[in-house]
């Protein structure tokens, strides 16, 4: 299989305009992935499935990541007047990288058995600006993964055949794989709690029931 | 009736036996269970129903499809939240004399999936369970244990007075009120009536 520099060079050569970038990978898998835009997905998507050398026409997988916002320190070079001589000198700034939601897609070729290539689309934010191209069109296996995703994340997949929770029932508001999903309080009865769940416990333990 | 006197009359060919005894007996040995497998614990509950631990030899002859025509509901697996009325709907479709096991630690208690956003702590929050099978999943012979406990407790129900079963009661409720889907959680989340959390005395 073609490595991930040389897909990304295919695909920009492919599909005009289209904006892909190799995200690293530090753990020991070493497993890289690509980042595509929203505009230009679907034909991404489509060449990797069709194009010859590629193929790509399995998906095995989607899935649904919630990044919340993360406040990091960076080392910044600052011009500041140290003891009246103007330095450059080191500091630690706070940084903000905003949330947002990220959907997974895991990409197989059964025709030249190689792969996997995997590839993600991020929204924009967590709150109003969830949208994202659907490839169900493209990868038929996709369609109860990105309802799935729809139920648990809360991406809504634009151009999807039939988007509907499959989990959860159809009034249920929340999206229960969110980081700051909050679950209902049914823990009356824990003869064993400990760590997070004693801390739910306790909020019903009755005064007289202890010793 | 003495028992002596019983098995003296039984020697000689007279079988005594009351109403009671003739009506449990025959309401025990033929208690025909609801297919309602829901997960892994179905499969468990269809190896008790095979040649190796046949449960057919206790009675539970053929696992009816409509709850119409079942004594026994099997609840045998994780009780999701989506699935509870649906639950619920089924037992109280069944009619009287009927009884619940409730199979596994999922059925119990909600099992290892307890904290899972969709899991029911357990279907004895909402209808009433008569017999439990611990076990992630019981092997079938702790099912046939339990039918035969189940079988037990047929026998020693009176049929007349204060504990009389709740089939010969017309007071006691033989439907229960079956969840609605609400925005976070079912609601109710569980039966009051049926269902109060056991007091935990801890130390400390």
């Amino acid at each position: 299989m073609d490595s991930l520099e040389q897909i990304k060079a295919r695909i920009e050569s492919a599909v005009s305009g289209a904006r892909v970038d190799i995200i690293p990978n530090e753990s020991p898998s070493a497993q890289r992935t690509l980042l595509l835009d929203h505009a230009h997905a679907v034909a991404v998507a489509t060449f990797l499935r069709d194009d010859p050398q590629i193929r790509l026409d399995y998906c095995s997988n989607v899935t649904g990541v919630d990044w919340l916002d993360l406040a990091y320190k960076e080392k910044v070079k600052i011009k500041k007047l140290v003891d009246g001589v103007e330095k450059e000198v080191d500091e630690q700034v706070e940084k903000n990288r905003p949330g947002y939601l990220e959907a997974v897609y895991h990409l197989y070729s059964m025709a030249l058995k190689h792969g996997p290539v995997i590839i993600r689309l991020r929204t924009e934010n967590r709150s109003d600006k969830n949208h994202l191209p659907s490839l169900t069109p493209v990868w038929r296996g996709g369609e109860f993964q990105e309802r799935e995703i729809f139920d648990l994340y809360g991406i809504v997949f634009d151009g999807h055949p039939d988007l509907r929770r499959i989990l959860m029932w159809d009034g249920f508001t929340d999206h229960p794989m969110r980081k700051d999903y909050i679950e209902p309080d049914d823990y009356e009865y824990e003869p064993t709690p400990h760590d997070e769940v004693l801390e739910k416990a306790k909020q019903n333990y009755q005064p007289e029931a202890k010793l | 009736m003495n028992e002596g006197l019983r098995s003296e009359l039984s020697k000689q060919g007279i079988f005594t036996t009351t109403l009671g005894d003739l009506y449990n007996w025959g309401r025990k040995n033929s208690v025909w269970p609801l297919q309602f497998g829901l997960a892994c614990c179905a499969i468990e509950m269809i190896a008790t129903t095979m040649a190796r631990y046949d449960l057919a030899r206790f009675g539970a002859e053929v696992f009816r499809p409509s709850p119409r025509q079942a004594d026994l509901m099997i609840v045998a697996g994780t009780v999701t939240k989506k699935m509870a009325p649906q639950v619920v709907r089924l037992y109280n479709q069944m009619p009287e004399p009927k009884y619940v096991i409730a199979m596994g630690a999922c059925a119990i208690s909600g099992g290892p999936f307890k904290q899972g956003y969709n899991v029911l702590k357990g279907i004895d929050r909402f209808i009433p369970v008569d017999v439990h099978i611990p076990g992630c999943p019981p092997r079938p012979e702790a099912l046939i244990h339990a039918f035969m406990t189940l079988q037990k407790k047929i026998d020693e129900q009176k049929l007349t007075g204060r504990d009389r079963p709740r089939h010969l009661d017309p007071d006691a409720p033989s439907e229960f009120p079956v969840p609605k889907f609400g925005e976070h959680d079912l609601i109710p989340s569980n039966n009051p009536a049926v269902w109060h959390a056991p007091k935990l005395v801890r130390e400390g």
